[in-house]
Parts: C-alpha cells; structure tokens; sequence
C-alpha cells in the first residue's frame, strides 16, 4: 500500500458490501415479494438488480433491500414496496430489472416517486 | 454483488457447538437451490453471545438466528433466503415480539452494549483483509504516518485516557512517551496475547474475529515509540486464532500494510508471531519477552523496566490485544470521543467475559462504570433456576470477589481496587448461593501453584503452604489460629514475590476472607459447608420417614454404600459413601438431603 488513495479505493468498493450488515432504525427499507406468485412472474432479477445497484451506489447504510412473502395482490407482481422513515410507504407493482433500475436512480437517489409505476396509477378495480 | 450474508459465527464457543457443519450445509443447499450468487456465506468471529451457539445472521434484516441444527438449515434456505419469510419459530427468542422481530441492536444483551474493541467481531470476515478495509480498517495507520507526528499519536492516547486492558491499568500513552524518550539503534513492540485467566477468552475473540486490528495498531505503536519489527506472543493452545493471525498476517504483507515503506511514508514495520507453550507465567511481561528470546519463561526483577531494556534488552513496549483494539478507534475518532466514555480515571469500554452462574455466558464490551447489577441482570440475564446472586468474581487468580453489598458498583479500575478485587483481563464469574467460598479461593490458588514458575520462594513456597491450608479449612481440620497464620502468608506473598503472579496469587483467598469469614469459620468450628460443596464435610442421608423403600438409590450407587431391603427405608454407609450424590439426584421421593 503505497498511498492514501488506494486504501480509499479498496474501501469504497467493500463499503457498500460491508454496509449490508448496518443494523439502523433510519434505514430506508425497500421490500420485494418473494412468494410463489413473485418469484414465477420474475421477482429474482427485480431483487438482485435493487440489491446490487445499491450496493454499488453506496447506498447500503441507508438502504436495505430485503424479502416478504405474499402480499396478496399477485396479479401485480413482482411488486416493490418503499419504506423511508417519516414517509407513507410507496408499492411498485409490475417490476422487472430496467424499472427497478429506474427507481434506484429516480426515487432512492432523486427522491421523487415514479407516479407510473406505482399501485395508485395503475386501474385497479 | 450479492443480496444477502448469511454471517455464521467462527468464533472458538460456536465452532465446538459445530457451526462449521453448518456452514457446510449451508453453502450446499444454497448450491442446490442456485442461490450461490445471490447470497453469501461469511464466516465471522464471536458476536458474544456464546450460551445461545452455532449463531447465524442474515442480513440485510439482520434475523438472529440461535442454536442453529443442520437439519434447519433446508427450511431457512427454502423459506427465508429464497422466499423472504423470516423462519420465527428459530430465532433466538427475544428478538420476538408480538407485533414483529425486534433488532438485534434492541435486545437486552446488546442494547447496554457499546462495542468497541468487538466492533468487528461477528461482523466482518477475518480471513478477509478487504472487509476489514471496508468497515474503515488501516485507515487511522494511514492518517498516522502522513498526518502525524509520533509525539502527536502519543499526545492523542494520553488524551484519551486509555488504560491497560491487561489488569494492571497502566496509562497506555505514558508507557509509549517512555518507550520513545529512550534512544536505541532497535526498538520493539510487542503484543500479550497470552491469555491466561481461567474464564477469560476476550482476546481470544478479538484475534480470531479482528486479527487486522491489532496489527494496525502495533503498526502505530512500531511508528510512535521508532520501532520497526514487532512480536505477538499467542498461546499454542489457541489454535484458531493462530491460523487467522497467519492467514491476517500473509494478507497484510501482500498489501504492503506491514513491510518496507508503508504508505510511501519511508516507515518500515513488521510482525512475527510467536507461539507460548502454555504456561500462564508467560503473560507477566517480563517472562514473556524472556520467553520471545528463546529462553525459559521466568520474571526478572524490574527495574529495568521494558520501556528501558526489555527484548533483547532494547526498549520495548508490550499492551494487551483488546488495548491495542481500541487505539485505531481512537486515533479516528479522536481523543475527546473516547474520553467521553466511561468515569473519572477510567475511560472508554471494558470487555468482560461472563461465565459462572448466569443466563447469558458470552462476551460483553460495556461503557466503564456500568453498575455490576445492570451487567448481571440485564445484559447477563440473572442467575438461573431462581437462585440468589452471592458474588461475582474479576481478574481471575490474581482477583477478588464482589459480593452482594456491592452488587451496585460501577465498575472500574479504581472502584475494583478499592473493594479489594481487581479488573484483571476481565473475567466474570458469577456465584449463587450454592457455591462455597473457600472452595472458590481454593480453586484459584491451586491454579496458581501449578502455574507458579518456581523462581522465587514466596510464590513457590508460600502459595503451596496457603493452599495446605485451605486443604485443612475444607476437610474440617483447621483450627481458628490457621486463618490467622493464613492471612499473615497472603501478606508476606504480596510484599515480596518477585513478579505479579506471586504478588497478586494472595488475592482470591484475602477478598473472601474479608467478605466471607464467617464462612471460613463455619468449615473450622461447626466442620460444616454451609453451600454443601466441600465433599469432607458433608455427608447424604436418607429421611426414613420418606424413603419409599424403591432401591432405586442403591442401584445407582457407584460403591454400593446403600443397602435395604424392598418397601423399607435405606441407609447409607458413610464410610463408604464417596459423595457423588448421585442417589440425590435419582431419588423420586425427595427423601436424601445433605448436610
């Protein structure tokens, strides 16, 4: 180790994946279903797109991206849901890899809901 | 990138409950579910809670997962890391609540916690010196050799207040101001890592769960004093934390963190380990730099101090591994932070090692001055089956007990010494009313007659002839007179052995005396052990007027002391009674009692 510099750069890039153990009450949360009915309309990529980009972002101290089960409404899956403390929750429904990005980027990052994909926007009847 | 890490716990408790079976069986049904890129298994040191091992956490929800089989593993695979739902009925069971899963963070076990020294164990991968750099690890050496100045690293630990966390609680920055002031074409830095104290595995941990740690910080020890080689002496009988120092050290060298020109900073420093044989003596600082030197571990006489002429008669430093676990914290953090830790003279945190009679055996790191009640009863759990606490014994052969009137005490080096005790490396062993004074000194004192080294008379002698004593007092044939010529010994062995062994081996047998004499007398006038542990004076006896007449009890006699016949009361012969109470225990009546 010849510099400051390269430390920083290991450490960067171990931070977001180390961070995945924080244990905070802050935390934003972002829930992803994995039942049966998730996982067969494509919730694996969905998650492990969230999970990475974050990791990648340096997001993971302040954003978890964790599991549940069957929310229910398993004609909308694979659906994401946004806990930020202080915040209603936000449910995307419908999910693939590209909108996950996309919500990363815009909602996690940006701080604004992407209204489109929301369960509010879409014709629930 | 993965989305989970599953954290199982590598630590010396959990291996020998079998967690690296788990792990094993973990790895092979993630395989089996096509689950090995998504998440990953991290095998980490002791997360401290030892009673409730193989431990096993998942993150990010951070699930704690306790007393972990094998045959779990399928199920939480399947259910938890595939389809997100937590398995509860699994969980270590605090963390339940009616309405969701507490945090870890929350339990009663961790939330008086404030961890420090353990602030990577059971977090990070110790074979792994990547995670370590990921948590902020090599960074304090860093800012150290292009910021600082070595009076500036040694101003910063004076300022801090950081004690030894050996025992004897000397100002650690004042022992490096001393080591620096003398010149020498050689210097050393030297870590005791051999942990002797019966109960006290706190080091243990920090090496397997946090071996970069303490190179880092000897690193900056090596930098402060002018010293570019360093020694840790770990004991053999270590074995896992001395196969993650060496895995710690190749990887430490290969990133050029030890060795020639760290961080282009022209400061060259490097470490060796070296292995102790197992002889307690060898963690008093003398013996063991006698012992690094290739000789036979034995105390000199100090002066010279080792800031003076220590290995190879050149100055020399020598902390304790959880000190050195604090100081690259605290050059991060700042002086001011870790000052506002703890109590007037004693700052920071302490880890302490619970064993004994109490819920939550493990590893605790808790602010200085913590009160003992909040350590045994909250974050211990209290004493189990309803018993009474009695005392709680610190450092080991070299310490005393607290007993109840001091059950409120803050902890601290001072408050410790002021009751007659002492930190020591900080084992905690809690009592209950079923356990016997004496026979707790005399446990002590026969440790320290088997460890003493032989070099000087008080400690070889003198300790032999107390424990002879103490050997009188337990059969019933001591007289009052012995306890006077007793105390008088503990006296003469303080005043003049030649090193702390001997100086401090008194210890055990001075504080219960002082807090249970009235026990000591019971075992010489009445020849009765008031806790029924003292074997000689205790004898089983079967309540006629209860005894069924069933033989159970003289069937599993081991010496065939009990006879009778069928539907008639027994007796047992004491002559030939050995005291295992075995009868006792498989009496369905209730009718044997001892006494």
């Amino acid at each position: 180790m010849k510099s400051l510099e390269e430390l920083k750069a290991i450490r960067d890039k171990m931070q977001g994946q180390v961070g995945l153990r924080a244990e905070d009450h802050t935390q934003t949360r972002v829930v992803v279903g994995m039942a049966t009915c998730g996982i067969a309309s494509g919730a694996r990529p969905v998650l492990n797109t969230l999970s990475t980009l974050i990791q990648e972002k340096g997001l993971s101290g302040k954003v978890a991206v964790t599991q549940t089960g069957c929310i229910g409404l398993c004609q909308y899956e694979p659906i994401v849901e946004v806990m930020e403390p202080g915040k209603p929750k936000v449910t995307y429904i419908k999910m693939n890899s590209d909108k996950a990005s996309e919500i990363v980027e815009r909602h996690l990052i940006g701080g604004h809901v992407v209204e489109a994909y929301t369960i509010s926007a879409a014709d629930i009847k | 990138m993965y989305r989970s890490h599953v954290l199982v716990c590598g630590g010396t408790g959990c291996t020998s409950s079998g967690s690296h079976q788990i792990m094993e069986t973990l790895k092979a049904e993630l395989e089996k579910k096509g689950l090995q890129n998504e998440v990953s298994v991290v095998q980490t040191g002791c997360h401290g809670l030892c009673a409730l091992g193989p431990i096993m956490i998942v993150y990010p929800d951070a699930s704690f997962y306790s007393m972990v089989k094998a045959e779990d593993i399928p199920e939480i695979v399947e259910e938890h890391l595939l389809k997100g739902r937590v398995v509860s009925r699994l969980l270590y069971q605090e963390t339940v609540t009616p309405t969701g899963i507490k945090a870890l963070i929350d339990t009663d076990f961790y939330k008086k916690q404030h961890r420090i020294a353990l602030r990577n164990c059971g977090v990070i991968n110790p074979e792994v010196i990547e995670e370590y750099i990921g948590t902020g690890g090599y960074q304090a050496l860093g800012m150290v050799l292009t910021e600082m100045t070595p009076d500036d690293v040694i101003q910063t630990l004076l300022d801090s207040g950081l004690r030894g966390r050996g025992g004897g609680g000397f100002p650690t920055g004042l022992k490096w101001k001393l080591a620096k002031q003398n010149d020498a074409d050689q210097k050393y830095v030297c870590c005791n890592a051999d942990e002797g104290d019966p109960g006290a595995f706190m080091d243990r941990s920090i090496l397997e769960g946090d071996p970069h740690a303490v190179f880092e910080a000897m690193a900056i020890a090596g930098y402060a004093i002018g010293a570019s080689q360093g020694y840790i002496y770990v004991r053999a009988e270590y074995p896992i934390a001395v196969e993650r120092l060496k895995i710690a050290l190749a990887q430490a060298r290969e990133m050029e963190l030890l060795g020639k020109d760290i961080f282009g900073s022209g400061f060259d420093f490097d470490i060796d380990l070296r292995l102790g044989a197992g002889a307690f003596v060898c963690g008093e600082e003398t013996a063991l730099m006698t012992s690094i030197e290739g000789n036979r571990g034995e105390p000199r006489p100090r002066p010279p101090f080792p800031a003076q002429k220590g290995l190879f008669g050149k100055p020399t430093i020598l902390n304790n591994v959880e000190t050195y676990a604090n100081i690259p914290q605290i050059i991060l953090n700042g002086p001011e932070w870790f000052a506002a830790m703890g109590t007037e003279r004693s700052k920071g945190t302490k880890v302490f090692a619970l064993g004994g009679k109490i819920h939550n055996t493990g590893l605790v790191e808790i602010p200085m001055g913590t009160p003992l009640r909040t350590v045994i009863d909250e974050i211990g759990g209290g004493i189990p089956n309803g018993k009474k606490f009695k005392a709680a014994q610190t450092g080991g052969p070299s310490g005393g007990c607290i007993p109840v009137q001091h059950f409120d005490i803050p902890i601290d080096y001072d408050n410790l010494i002021e009751i007659g005790s002492m930190m020591g490396s900080g084992g905690l062993i809690v009592m209950d009313e079923d356990d016997c004074m004496v026979d707790i000194a005399k446990f002590f004192l026969e440790f320290t007659v088997e460890e003493s080294c032989g070099k000087c008379t008080p400690c070889r002698v003198g300790t032999k002839r107390m424990l002879e004593i103490l050997d009188k007092v337990t059969n019933g044939q001591a007289v009052l007179e012995d306890l006077d010529k007793l105390e008088e010994l503990c006296y003469y062995i303080k005043d003049n052995s030649l090193c702390g062994l001997g100086q401090t081996a008194p210890n055990p047998v001075l504080s219960t005396m002082k807090y249970f004499r009235a026990e000591y007398e019971t075992h010489i006038k009445e020849k009765k052990c008031p806790s029924g542990v003292c074997k000689a004076l205790l004898s089983y006896i079967i309540d006629a007027e209860k005894c069924k007449g069933c033989t159970l009890c003289a069937r599993v006699c081991p010496n065939n002391a009990i006879s009778g016949t069928v539907k008639n009361p027994h007796i047992i012969d004491q002559d030939k009674c050995v005291k295992c109470g075995a009868c006792m225990e498989k009496c369905k009546f209730g009718a044997i009692y001892k006494q």
